[in-house]
């Protein structure tokens, strides 16, 4: 239901860059039949980074902040309005918008 | 004293990783603010001596990277090649040790002698963690000093280790092996290496670069190569065969090999005793972040800034205003006396920059306890946790999580300044949205945009107070945020924006120096940069209120009139006494003067002891003349009394009716003039323009123009929403006037020390002009749509406000909605329905 309100509302996930699965080809994330991006995963889950798509300072910045492949991640929480989230990534607490967290694609840790 | 040049330091870590605190320990009250050539980067530079040596010391930017990509990394790159320190001390956060590592592999790759300061130990040992610092140091190859930067402890050690490193031999770069990239760098660096025109950088670390694709190493290497083409088409062969055999770009692979190798040397150097324990910041979190609670907590600290900051503020700045009026007193009295008529022009202007300065500086009080509570927020860790809440809303029209903290300083609700809130945007990463919070912050409702508000409610709406304010302090958000939306869909769409990506830090407690260090800087900044802009202002105005002055028949009118006043004075006195105590006209003066100040002080107190206080002291300072001020028992003394008070009360009036003449023949009244054909479609008259000129300088002085520009008669005694209200509706104006002028003063330029502070963050007079056209347009456009179409309707001014907030409100909430009848222009939705 709030999803239902939060959605008509243009907070949810629905809108914008949607965090679909769409182009991952590894074999990592294949094994499971569909790809995974950091944004579809429940707060209080873990997982792993396969790749990074996208390019530019915003990969860049991440791969700066330690998001490189084969390093696990936590989901904590989400903002009030579902984004942006906040995810433990060794001893560090970083908050994402999910567009962004939306190129990163994981599998189960 | 081996060496007695100077030794260049330069301090380089990433953000929140306790540079400046370093920085402070080192250089303590030294420092300087400057900007990096060309960029509005703040460059912090300082020294100090030690060992037999000085030894200049360089902030640079934070950076996570040398990459280039965001303007710090660039110019923290740009100095380290130009300036060539002798020492780069790379300031570390012991606790997040793996992801500060690659930095300091990339200055050793650089060929900097590096000292590493570990710093915040305290909290590395409050996190459980052991670090063998020994071995840290065989495996960097570098001094590894463990500091903490906010008690100064480390701080001989770290200053010998610099001493050291700063008499060391060069040192060779250190290698990293890069893997399955290691035999494509090892080619390219033998070739850099027997370059001639290269060998003042480190090949190693040109030869990364390079194979990486970094721009700006071609850059380089197009600029000191005659013919660099064969190298850079080696490189790009030698990166397309590797990312071809590896299907990983080469960029990658040398950032995955140094957190790989970062990962390394943390595991073999750092004990985590307290592993799988959830973090206290994290458990804080879980409460104050918790999805319901967080907007109730947000709400709460920012309800505790709004009371003790402008509510306790505006006390304290209540009680210490007799401090600042006893300053203008004793100026007052150092200039030259008042004339009957004329006063000297010394006195007039240096009252006139006195008044103006001393306004400004009476917000003092309320912007220490202001910036010292956000100093608090910052230092604690929960302005971070702000941006994270709202970014959400924010980003929505354009801005940014971060742009919470200028739009809080600048006024949200109703009190602010926004000086320190364009000052405050520095913080904003992402140059989109920092520009358009720069020019949308000036919407707010600024301290001294409330008096005029105030005055037009109490003549227009004395039944509707509140419900105006509301309107007021809430439809300037609404602006601000639709302006915002409007701006970075137009003008700033091509600007350069970033990520939103943050680290939330640990929770600290805030240290009371460094507060109070934070508070009292910015508002020193506030008071020069303010008291500089104003004073100047003020001389300007000055100038053009004063000339061309009346014409000589005016003025002769008005001597001849005031003679003929103190000529009755005397007349009606004949034979009293007490016309032998002022015989002497400069007696005369003082005397008005002096009757002037009582009555202003009788009238400010009601009780009678106090007056009876006042009266005493009059007559023990002024024993002959008291009778002028307090009448007596005698004919003589009570008609001395009355004569007196005509006069003064013919003086004030013939004051105000010839400043009021001067005003209105003066340049900015024939601007003011002039600007009616324009203005008349918000029914704003030549006084109005005139208003709304002098408060660009500061707005404070809207008030105080009116008050001159409405005067009084004929020794009426009303106030000035009286005179106001029965003046203007004389001249046929309704309360829809008063909401078109409200309105357009809401979305007034901004004043002129915002304006320079915009030039100041932006950089940019394009930038300051474009804040200062845009808002008069806009304002001028909506103050005349709502006066009009109000007017063609015949709404009444409530209704007219509502009308207008609802409308605004409706247009928020419609660009604030998805459109899903709009067809989705993104390119990634393109891509995926391909």
């Amino acid at each position: 239901m709030r999803r239902a309100i939060l959605q008509t509302m243009g907070l949810g996930r629905g809108k914008g860059r949607p965090c679909r699965r769409n182009r991952c080809h590894e074999a990592c994330c294949r094994e499971r039949g569909e790809d995974v991006s950091l944004c579809d995963i429940l707060p209080g889950a873990s997982c792993r980074i396969c790749r990074l798509h996208g390019h530019g300072p915003v990969r860049q910045r991440l791969l700066d902040l330690g998001f490189q492949p084969g390093r696990e991640i936590t989901v904590l929480r989400r903002a009030p309005l579902n984004d942006p989230i906040e995810l433990r990534l060794g001893d560090s607490f970083i908050v994402l918008r999910r567009r962004e967290a939306a190129h990163i694609e994981v599998s189960d840790a | 004293m081996p060496d007695s040049a100077p030794a260049l330091i330069a301090l380089a870590g990433q953000q929140n990783a306790g540079k400046s605190t370093i920085f402070n320990m080192l250089t303590g009250l030294t420092q300087h603010i400057a900007n990096y050539p060309g960029v509005t980067v703040d460059k912090k530079s300082g020294s100090y001596v030690a060992h037999g040596r000085r030894f200049e010391v360089v902030d640079l930017p934070g950076a996570y990277s040398l990459a280039a990509f965001s303007l710090e990394e660039r110019v923290a790159r740009r100095f380290l090649l130009e300036e060539r320190p002798d020492v780069v001390v790379n300031v570390i956060d012991a606790t997040n040790l793996r992801r500060a590592l690659p930095l300091t592999f990339q200055l050793l790759e650089m060929g900097f002698r590096v000292v590493v300061a570990l710093n915040m130990m305290d909290a590395a040992e409050r996190r459980g963690l052991e670090i063998d610092i020994a071995h840290l140091e065989r495996r960097l190859c570098v001094e590894v000093v463990p500091v903490v930067g906010r008690s100064g402890k480390g701080e001989a050690e770290l200053r010998a280790a610099i001493a050291r490193a700063a008499s060391a031999e060069r040192v060779t770069p250190a290698t990293l092996n890069y893997g399955p990239l290691e035999d494509e760098v090892a080619a390219i660096q033998a070739e850099l290496a027997a370059e001639p025109r290269l060998q003042d950088f480190s090949a190693r670390w040109l030869a990364v670069k390079l194979i990486e694709g970094d721009r700006e190493a071609e850059a380089l290497l197009a600029d000191r190569l005659e013919n660099p083409h064969g190298l850079l088409d080696r490189i790009y062969r030698a990166r397309a065969g590797f990312e071809a055999r590896q299907g990983l770009s080469a960029g990658d692979q040398v950032s995955s090999c140094r957190d790989t190798h970062a990962g390394a040397i943390l595991a073999a150097s750092v004990t985590d005793t307290r592993a799988g324990e959830v973090p206290v910041s994290e458990r804080i979190d879980r409460v104050l972040l918790n999805r319901f609670a967080a907007p109730v907590f947000l709400l709460a600290t920012v309800w505790v800034i709004y009371q003790f900051s402008i509510v306790e503020g505006s006390n304290l700045a209540d009680a210490t205003w007799p401090a600042l009026a006893a300053l203008r007193d004793l100026l007052a009295s150092l200039l030259p006396d008042p004339g009957f008529l004329h006063d000297p022009q010394i006195r007039a202007m240096g009252l006139w920059i006195a008044d103006a300065v001393l306004t400004l500086l009476n917000f003092v009080p309320i912007f220490l306890i202001l910036f010292a509570l956000i100093a608090i927020l910052e230092d604690s860790g929960y302005m971070a946790r702000i941006a994270f809440i709202l970014d959400r809303i924010l980003q929505r029209f354009g801005l940014h999580g971060q742009s919470t903290l200028p739009f809080i300083l600048s006024g949200v609700f109703a009190g602010g300044c926004a000086v320190p809130g364009v000052m405050a945007t520095k913080a904003i990463p992402d140059a989109r949205a920092r520009l358009a919070t720069i020019l949308t912050v000036p919407f707010m409702n600024c301290l001294a945009k409330i008096p005029l508000y105030t005055l037009l409610i109490n003549i227009y709406f004395p039944d509707a107070r509140g419900l105006m304010l509301f309107y007021l302090a809430t439809i300037t958000v609404i602006v601000a945020l639709l302006v915002a939306k409007l701006l970075t869909s137009s003008v700033l769409r091509n600007e350069e924006t970033a990520p939103f990506v943050m680290e939330l830090p640990a929770y600290h407690l805030p240290k009371f120096s460094a507060v109070l260090h934070r508070s009292l800087s910015r508002t020193w900044l506030y008071v020069r940069k303010v008291a500089t802009v104003v004073v100047a202002v003020a001389v300007v105005i000055y100038g053009l209120l004063l000339m061309p002055g009346l014409p000589s028949d005016r003025l002769e009118s008005y001597e001849s009139a005031a003679e003929a006043a103190i000529a009755q004075f005397y007349t009606d006195l004949e034979g009293n006494p007490l016309r032998q105590t002022v015989l002497d006209p400069a007696q005369l003066i003082a005397l008005i003067e002096l009757e002037g100040a009582y009555s202003a002080e009788r009238e400010a107190t009601d009780d009678p002891a106090d007056r009876a206080a006042l009266d005493a002291g009059i007559r023990a300072a002024h024993p002959e003349i008291a009778p002028f001020l307090l009448g007596g028992t005698t004919e003589a003394e009570r008609s001395a009394q009355a004569t007196l008070a005509t006069l003064a009360q013919e003086r004030s009036d013939l004051r105000r009716q010839m400043r009021r003449e001067r005003l209105e023949t003066s340049l900015l009244g024939s601007i003011g003039r002039g600007l009616e054909p324009v203005t008349r479609y918000a029914d704003f008259d030549w006084k109005i323009n005139i208003t709304l000129l002098t408060s660009f300088a500061a707005r404070e002085n809207s008030v105080a123009t009116l008050g001159v520009l409405y005067d009084q008669e004929d020794g009426q005694n009303l106030s000035l929403a009286e005179r106001m209200g029965t003046q203007q509706a004389a001249e046929g104006r309704t309360a829809v006037s008063a909401v078109a002028l409200m309105l357009f003063f809401a979305l007034y330029p901004p004043c002129l020390a915002t304006v320079i502070m915009i030039r100041v963050q932006t950089g940019s007079l394009k930038w300051m002009a474009f804040s200062i056209a845009f808002s008069t347009m806009l304002g001028l456009a909506v103050a005349s749509a709502v006066f009009t179409s109000a007017t063609a309707l015949g709404l009444s001014g409530l209704q007219t406000m509502t009308a207008v907030y609802l409308l605004m409100l409706g247009l928020l909430l419609v660009v604030a909605l998805p459109k899903p009848w709009l067809p989705q222009l993104r390119p990634r939705h393109v891509r995926e329905a391909a």
